[in-house]
């Protein structure tokens, strides 16, 4: 109950946390599955339809449901502490973003049990994803499930932006702000800016495919290329959502373990602002054999190549950090040097396919999905890694074990290689991507068995760091507030986990790495910036949970409003959007509730403080 | 954080409740960027009709349907509705909430009655020109674009209600104050849509 009532930026990061890694679970099987089907020539593990399935699931989970969510456990966890606040801006709505991207994950997911998973990809392409093409139910269940789980992502990024800007400690300038903050505030940024776009896609597809409007819909006058423009718009700055926080984590981790400030830290903050920039103007290279004009291709192909130099940037000050720096590879950093050669490769295959005549060939071939996943794979996961190894003593009290820790690095990195280096030269050799199974003695066979052993390695990797997370759960809480002793920033400051009010008395930031400096000047806390006194605290409510159940109703109604059903009663229910009122009218009830009732909150009064 | 909450000041209320806490400054924020992410969903809604009008798939063309008087005075309502908001809210700071009520009142009814415009023009298309969601590409686009605007329209006056509803209930405070600055932000935000929509969907329509 508590779970589910609760405000607290550092147990909605945990909530985060299980239902991202549960999702993230679904889909690395989903993936588990691909690759068995692949395993082998002429194979008949599945047939095509439920391989579709299987792929759209995939890459959707993995995108929308597993790895973004973790992202914002760990900015949960960790963003309130780096900038010395007690809280987020709106705790209020940092859960009911947390509810509406739960509620949106288990309606794209209950689509496996109401007939048929999404079939189109996960970029639905019109008019593939069109009725006529797409006759189930399964892309209903994308557009609307995606649709309130973009809802809580969007509530997230305003409420970080907010946060960020209005919350930080004295001191704290944009210019002292640890870099995970600084990835964190322009991610909520292009999620702000991209995510409506994506808003509006989804509402045209739903209205293309249940009130048969005509948008992409050749027939009526529609354009399927437009459905390509709007979702890339969007899709695009998404990928460099999920890639930014990554390099946030690497920045932090690196000059922790190798007892050294980052370098180049101000050139880290523009190369950050110049990628989300540029992200917003390269989407069509995702388009280049649609069949725009030449011009069109050979603007995208140069603004995207433009993105080299600031990520360059970046690689070069993490290799400068580590340079002459006294390193300790601890797990994090493990994952974190990983990290660097690992996402370097994926970038230079990103310049490759760039390349607008090149694309050509490369176009629809598993030479996009191992470009793909060496970037969101190799880069984003191992970022996560990284993330969540150095940060678990904080969010849970608890070191995870080196040893595990060690064995999960390896057995992860290596399977990640083999499973995708090799697809890099079964696209050039035209193996063809979202194809259900191949022919034998076109050289695919063997690198396809390598490919599959190698997920199963990865497989492995993340049952050792299951096992990890198990084993150390049951041991009594060993962190102290700064558990790998070279911590720089204001999260290492207090004890570990942080008490629900995070800071006694907020910190007076007196440089970069606040807390390194007063280290390094003897202190042993950070200075306080106030006397101690009474901390207001926001009450738990079980409101943004029913806002989310509510609007999950309204959205299946809305799905099976044509249908016929068995029973002339649900039929009606259905067909006159009963079930749709209903849901939006629970909604809006619990708005209406939480605007009658004022929520004065609580204190913690100061005797209490002193107490712990 | 430490006053983050509010109790009506006694003896005078500040000079910009709305912004008198740390909270209500939050809000005020958040609602800019809000705004900001509203921008992009209109200007995908606007790319979208944009690159649809002419695909009238045999059906009426804007040309044929629209009545510029009607759009006119729904126009002219929406436009007045936005000074009487700034009005209400000029009433706010001076802290004189009955005069605030009244101008929130006359705010409401006008979007009320710029509501009304648009539904008789809706169904006048509907019934007399066959003109439907599923006719071509460019009535999707006309319906979603300019019904997005309506539905944000009834979605503010529902807002506005309630808050001159908990206005009479609780007073005008340092806690309603942000939410009733908010929503005359918002109302702006609509008013100034439906400036590009008048333009860009209603006058490019009748000459272009
Ligand atoms: C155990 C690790 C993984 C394996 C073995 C794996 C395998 C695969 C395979 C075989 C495909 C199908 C390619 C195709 O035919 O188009 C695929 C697609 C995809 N994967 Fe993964 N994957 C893994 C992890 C991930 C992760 C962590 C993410 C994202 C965070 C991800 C994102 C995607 C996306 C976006 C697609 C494209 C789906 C589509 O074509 O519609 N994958 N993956
Ligand atoms: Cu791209």
């Amino acid at each position: 109950m508590d779970w589910i009532t609760t405000v607290d930026h550092k147990k909605i990061a945990i909530l985060y946390l299980w239902a991202g890694g549960l999702f993230f679970g679904i889909g690395g099987i989903e993936a588990l599955l691909i690759r068995w089907q692949l395993i082998k020539p002429m194979n008949d593990f599945v047939d095509a339809q439920t391989f579709n399935e299987l792929i759209t699931m995939h890459g959707t989970t993995m995108i929308f449901l597993g790895v973004m969510p973790i992202i914002f456990a760990l900015m949960n966890a960790v963003i309130p502490l780096q900038i010395g606040a007690r809280d987020v801006a709106f705790p209020f709505l940092n859960a009911l973003g947390f509810w509406t991207f739960l509620f949106g994950g288990l309606l794209l997911n209950l689509s496996w049990m109401m007939g048929g998973a999404p079939d189109a990809g996960w970029t639905s392409y019109t008019p593939l994803s069109g009725t006529a093409y797409s006759g189930t139910h399964g892309v209903d269940f994308y557009t609307i499930g995606l649709q309130i789980a973009g809802l809580g992502t969007l509530i997230g990024g305003i409420n970080f932006l907010a946060t960020i800007i209005t919350m930080r400690a004295p001191g704290m300038s944009f210019m002292r702000m640890p870099m995970f903050a600084w990835t964190t505030f322009i991610t909520s940024a292009i999620i702000l800016f991209a995510f409506p776009a994506i808003t509006v896609g989804l509402v045209l597809l739903t209205f293309d495919r249940i009130l048969g409007a005509n948008f992409f819909v050749p027939g009526g006058g529609g354009s399927p290329v437009l459905w390509q423009h709007i979702f890339w718009i969007f899709g695009h700055p998404e990928v460099y959502i999920l890639i930014l926080p990554a390099f946030g984590i690497i920045s932090e981790v690196i000059p922790t373990f190798a007892r050294k400030r980052l370098f180049g830290y101000s050139s880290m903050v523009f190369a950050t602002i110049l990628i989300a920039f540029l992200g917003f103007m390269v989407w069509a290279h995702h388009m280049f054999t649609t069949g725009l004009s030449p011009v069109a291709n050979a603007l995208f192909a140069v603004s995207t190549m433009l993105i080299a130099v600031p990520t360059g940037i970046k690689i070069f000050n993490w290799l400068f950090t580590l340079w002459g720096g006294s390193v300790r590879f601890a797990t994090p950093n493990l994952f974190a040097s990983g990290f660097i050669p690992t996402f370097t490769m994926g970038g230079v295959t990103g310049v490759m396919l760039a390349s607008a005549p090149a694309d050509f060939q490369f176009h629809d071939t598993y030479f996009v999905v191992a470009h793909f996943h060496y970037v969101i794979v190799g880069g984003l996961v191992m970022g996560l890694f990284a993330g969540l190894h150095y940060w678990w003593p904080k969010m849970f009290g608890r070191m995870l074990s080196e040893t595990l820790g060690k064995w999960t690095f390896w057995t992860f990195i290596i399977g990640f290689h083999l499973t995708f280096f090799v697809q890099h030269f079964l696209g050039l050799m035209g193996m063809q991507r979202r194809v259900f199974t191949y022919l034998p003695n076109q050289h695919f066979d063997t690198l396809n068995l390598v490919s599959t052993i190698g997920a199963g390695l990865m497989g492995a990797g993340m049952l050792v760091f299951l096992a990890n997370v198990w084993i150390t759960s049951r041991k009594p809480p060993d962190a102290g507030g700064d558990p790998w002793e070279d911590g720089r920033t204001l999260e290492w400051s207090i004890p570990s986990p942080s008490p629900e009010y995070n800071f006694k008395q907020t910190p007076l930031v007196r440089g970069l790495d606040a807390f390194w400096k007063e280290k390094t000047a003897g202190n042993k806390g950070m200075t306080p910036a106030e006397p101690i006194g009474s901390i207001h605290m926001p009450s738990a409510t079980p409101l943004p949970f029913v806002m989310a159940v509510g609007i999950f109703i309204a959205g299946l109604g809305f799905m099976f409003s044509r249908d016929d059903f068995s029973s002339a009663l649900v039929s009606f229910l259905f067909n006159n959007y009963v079930v749709t009122g209903l849901g939006l009218l629970i909604t809006f009830g619990a708005m209406l509730v939480r605007s009658l009732y004022d929520d004065h909150g609580w204190h913690i009064e100061p005797e209490e403080l002193e107490g712990r | 954080m430490t006053t983050t909450h509010a109790e009506p000041v006694h003896g005078g209320l500040a000079h910009e409740p709305e912004k008198a806490t740390a909270e209500g400054r939050n809000k005020v924020l958040a609602f800019w960027l809000f705004l900001g992410g509203e921008a992009v969903l209109f200007g995908t809604l606007f790319a979208t009709f944009l690159a649809l009008r002419n695909q009238t798939n045999e059906g009426p063309a804007a040309n044929d349907l629209f009545h510029l008087p009607l759009v006119a005075a729904a126009t002219f309502l929406l436009l007045v509705s936005s000074l009487t908001s700034v009005f209400a809210i000029q009433a706010m700071h001076r802290n004189r909430p009955k005069l605030l009520r009244n101008w929130l009142l006359v705010t409401v009814m006008l979007g009320l009655g710029f509501l009304g415009l648009e539904i008789y023009e809706f169904s006048q298309y509907v019934r007399h020109e066959e003109f439907g969601m599923t006719t071509s590409a460019f009535s999707s686009a006309f319906y979603t674009l300019v019904g997005f605007h309506g539905a944000h329209v009834a979605f503010g006056i529902l807002w506005i209600s309630l808050l001159i509803g908990q206005l009479g209930y609780k007073g005008l405070t340092v806690v309603t104050a942000p939410k009733l600055y908010i929503s005359a932000m918002y109302w702006h935000f609509i008013d100034v849509v439906w400036v590009f929509i008048f333009t860009v969907v209603y006058l490019l329509g009748k000459v272009g």
